[in-house]
């Protein structure tokens, strides 16, 4: 049998809410016919309203009552289903929970785990879409988690709810669909925040990659290894903390570095880790490093121009050809994003 | 809970708030006091009537104007007097400053730089004691101009959804820095009538009626207090020196001159020295007993070390 990440986000949420009478989820939608894509659904009816709590579209207070229950001795996790939306809340976040535990002299620490779904979808176009972790990493206080395969969403999400500071969760709206088998061991693992995983191994370049960018990367790269390009990849997992000593005994072995970003390449966390890489290591790259991300434009919502807009699986295997000078046939890897980069797998249908 | 206003105890407690501000703003030209303040002078009342209203287990956030709050709700005054000077014997352990004060023994949970900020957070607070059922009321003080964020109106409205046990304290001082509310809100809406529209059981006073502004807060705590809903208290009331800083700030002009004879030019804390019958010598008296005790604290902010950076920069994040 198999199960797929939103399942395994709803059966983590329901463990806490059996296990721990102080943990209680928030958000606009949690008891709606829908449940935030499956990931909430009857969880109200098994545990109630005070705990299971449907909200105000009112993202910044509600953030801030997070802060509040939080400090209260709970463990709240809030739901937004458009990360969007949550830039209505960037106050609360910056400068009550990301602050709290310091300014007031770490007297009282904001256990709060908020999750936040990035639209990829149909037409989500420049308000629906934005991949704004870099923003998150920025603030001393943050942790920022961006999940990837079903086989960690489990242990991820048990560990920012465990952790005690303000975890930002940011789930790619594609990921919930990925699927595991339900005996997998290692869905129940626990994992430690700010421990990358390498998720294919290789010798000549270094691939690091978070969220679902992880997903479209390990598509490339295994397809790669068939046609003898190595390649090693590092999903981050949490990308603060960062693991950059994993990134940088991979680079150090392979001298040759791109990092893939699911957000705009201005001042992007791909950047960041580049940046830290030059500063960091004591070899020579034997080329310049590359970073695949999205241009300094919104994403437009026509189907007619996105798939040149977003970062695919193909994209990642021409750019690691290109700097690696190997040639591998170029019809063969436009196979690998075999649907429109608007629909996941042949199953979506839209809209949302 | 009090059933009568204790004068008595309402002329000491404001006439402490006086003190200890006046203090700060005498000594800070010294330059020891690194950090922007926010004074109470002139709204010293209707903290020490929330003084006399405040009950064991309830709690209280504020603004960026928090002494007098911080003071009202038990806060300790040396950590608070260190915290201002930057010492690590702040309440804050001096990463906060005047603006960021915070005695969670005495159920004072924290005060907040950013207009409406601590407001949300004070509503969570309220959820978890309706969660709870421990008895106690979230107090949330605010002015004016939080009114004016949509963080009250999206609290206001949550805590009316759920009925939560929350008194909002609104000073209204008639300012948001300099701009007085006539540019701000219209001047037929009254705040508490707004208030009231939101579902917040609402009531208007004045400082300067002492016995009406008690009565009113310590019914609306009440109703809290027992599970009817939240409730919000506008108190009219009147700043004195500059918004941020020591001084009188007259040379500016900003003030109408009917709000400088009716509020600024009368001194309520010389009000109740009348009101209970004080001698020269009996005022003398108290004063001398508050000034010794400020003068310690500040002394004990005056002789604290300065935070380590190390240790404070290892604070980011809880362990």
């Amino acid at each position: 049998m198999q199960v797929n990440s939103a399942s395994e986000i709803l059966r983590v949420l329901e463990r806490n809410l059996r296990d721990n009478p102080k943990f209680l989820i928030a958000g606009l939608g949690v008891t709606d016919p829908k449940g935030v894509f499956g990931t909430t659904l009857g969880l109200e009816e098994k545990y109630g309203s005070k705990r299971v709590l449907e909200t105000p579209t009112s993202e910044n207070a509600m953030t801030g009552v997070g802060v509040g229950i939080a400090i209260s001795g709970y463990r709240p996790l809030m739901i937004h289903q458009r990360l969007d939306f949550f830039l209505l809340a960037m106050d609360q976040l910056v400068n009550s929970a990301a602050k709290w535990h310091f300014m007031f002299g770490s007297q009282q620490s904001v256990p709060l785990t908020i999750r936040l779904i990035t639209g990829r979808g149909w037409g989500q176009g420049p308000t629906h879409s934005q991949n704004l972790h870099s923003w998150f990493s920025h603030i001393p206080g943050l942790k920022v988690v961006m999940p990837s395969f079903a086989s960690e969403i489990a242990g991820l999400l048990q560990a920012s709810i465990d952790d005690p500071n303000p975890v930002v969760f940011i789930e790619d709206r594609w990921i919930h669909n990925l699927s595991v088998e339900a005996n997998d061991s290692r869905i129940d693992q626990s994992i430690q925040l700010g421990k990358a995983n390498i998720c294919h191994s290789g010798n000549d370049i270094t691939v690091v990659s978070s969220g679902y960018m992880s997903v479209e990367a390990l598509k490339a790269v295994s397809f790669l290894a068939k046609h003898n390009v190595s390649a090693e990849l590092i999903d981050l997992r949490t990308i603060k903390p960062l693991d950059l000593d994993t990134i940088l005994y991979s680079v150090k072995k392979t001298k040759n570095l791109i990092v893939v970003d699911s957000g705009n390449e201005i001042a992007s966390f791909g950047k960041e880790i580049i940046a830290n890489v030059a500063m960091a290591i004591d070899v020579p790259l034997a080329n310049p490093p590359r970073l695949v991300s999205l241009p300094d434009v919104p994403e437009p919502t026509s189907h007619g121009v996105i798939g040149e807009y977003r970062v695919s699986a193909t994209k990642i295997a021409l750019s690691i050809i290109e700097i690696l000078c190997v040639d591998t046939p170029h019809d063969l890897i436009k196979k690998l994003t075999p649907f429109k980069e608007d629909v996941p797998d042949s199953s979506f249908t839209g809209p949302f | 809970m009090r059933a009568e206003l204790d004068l008595e105890r309402l002329y000491r407690v404001a006439l402490r708030i006086r003190l200890v501000e006046s203090r700060i703003a005498e000594l800070y030209p010294e330059g020891k006091m690194r950090c922007p303040v926010h004074l109470s002078i002139g709204q010293e009342i209707p903290s020490a009537i929330f003084e006399q209203v405040k009950l064991p287990g309830d709690t209280a956030i504020s603004t960026h104007r928090a002494h007098a709050h911080y003071l009202a709700m038990g806060g300790d005054l040396p950590r608070m007097i260190a915290e201002i000077y930057g010492k690590v014997t702040g309440c804050s352990k001096g990463r906060g400053g005047s603006m960021h004060l915070i005695d969670i023994e005495k159920g004072f949970l924290g005060s907040s730089a950013i207009v409406g900020n601590s407001i949300p957070v004070g509503v969570g607070v309220g959820y978890t004691k309706m969660l709870s059922e421990d008895g106690g009321v979230s107090f949330i003080f605010l002015g004016d101009g939080a009114v004016e964020e949509g963080a009250f109106y999206e609290s206001a409205n949550f805590a009316a959804v759920h009925r939560l046990p929350i008194v909002f304290i609104l000073e209204n001082n008639l300012y948001s820095v300099y701009t007085n509310l006539g540019p701000r809100q219209p001047t037929s809406r009254s705040l508490s009538e707004l208030a009231a529209v939101i579902g917040l059981k609402s009531e208007k006073a004045e400082d300067s009626n002492f016995q009406d502004t008690f009565m009113k807060m310590q019914t609306l705590a009440t109703y809290a207090r027992n599970r009817m809903g939240p409730t919000l208290l506008e108190i009219s009331t009147y700043r004195k020196l500059e918004h941020c800083g020591p001084n009188d700030d007259d040379n500016l002009g900003y003030r109408l001159e009917r709000e400088t004879k009716e509020f600024k030019d009368v001194d309520l804390v010389q009000r109740l020295e009348v009101l209970t019958g004080k001698s020269s010598q009996e005022k003398k008296k108290i004063s001398a007993v508050l000034n010794q005790e400020i003068e310690s604290a500040f002394e004990f902010a005056e002789t604290s070390s300065f935070p380590s950076y190390v240790e404070a920069s290892e604070g980011v994040y809880a362990s």
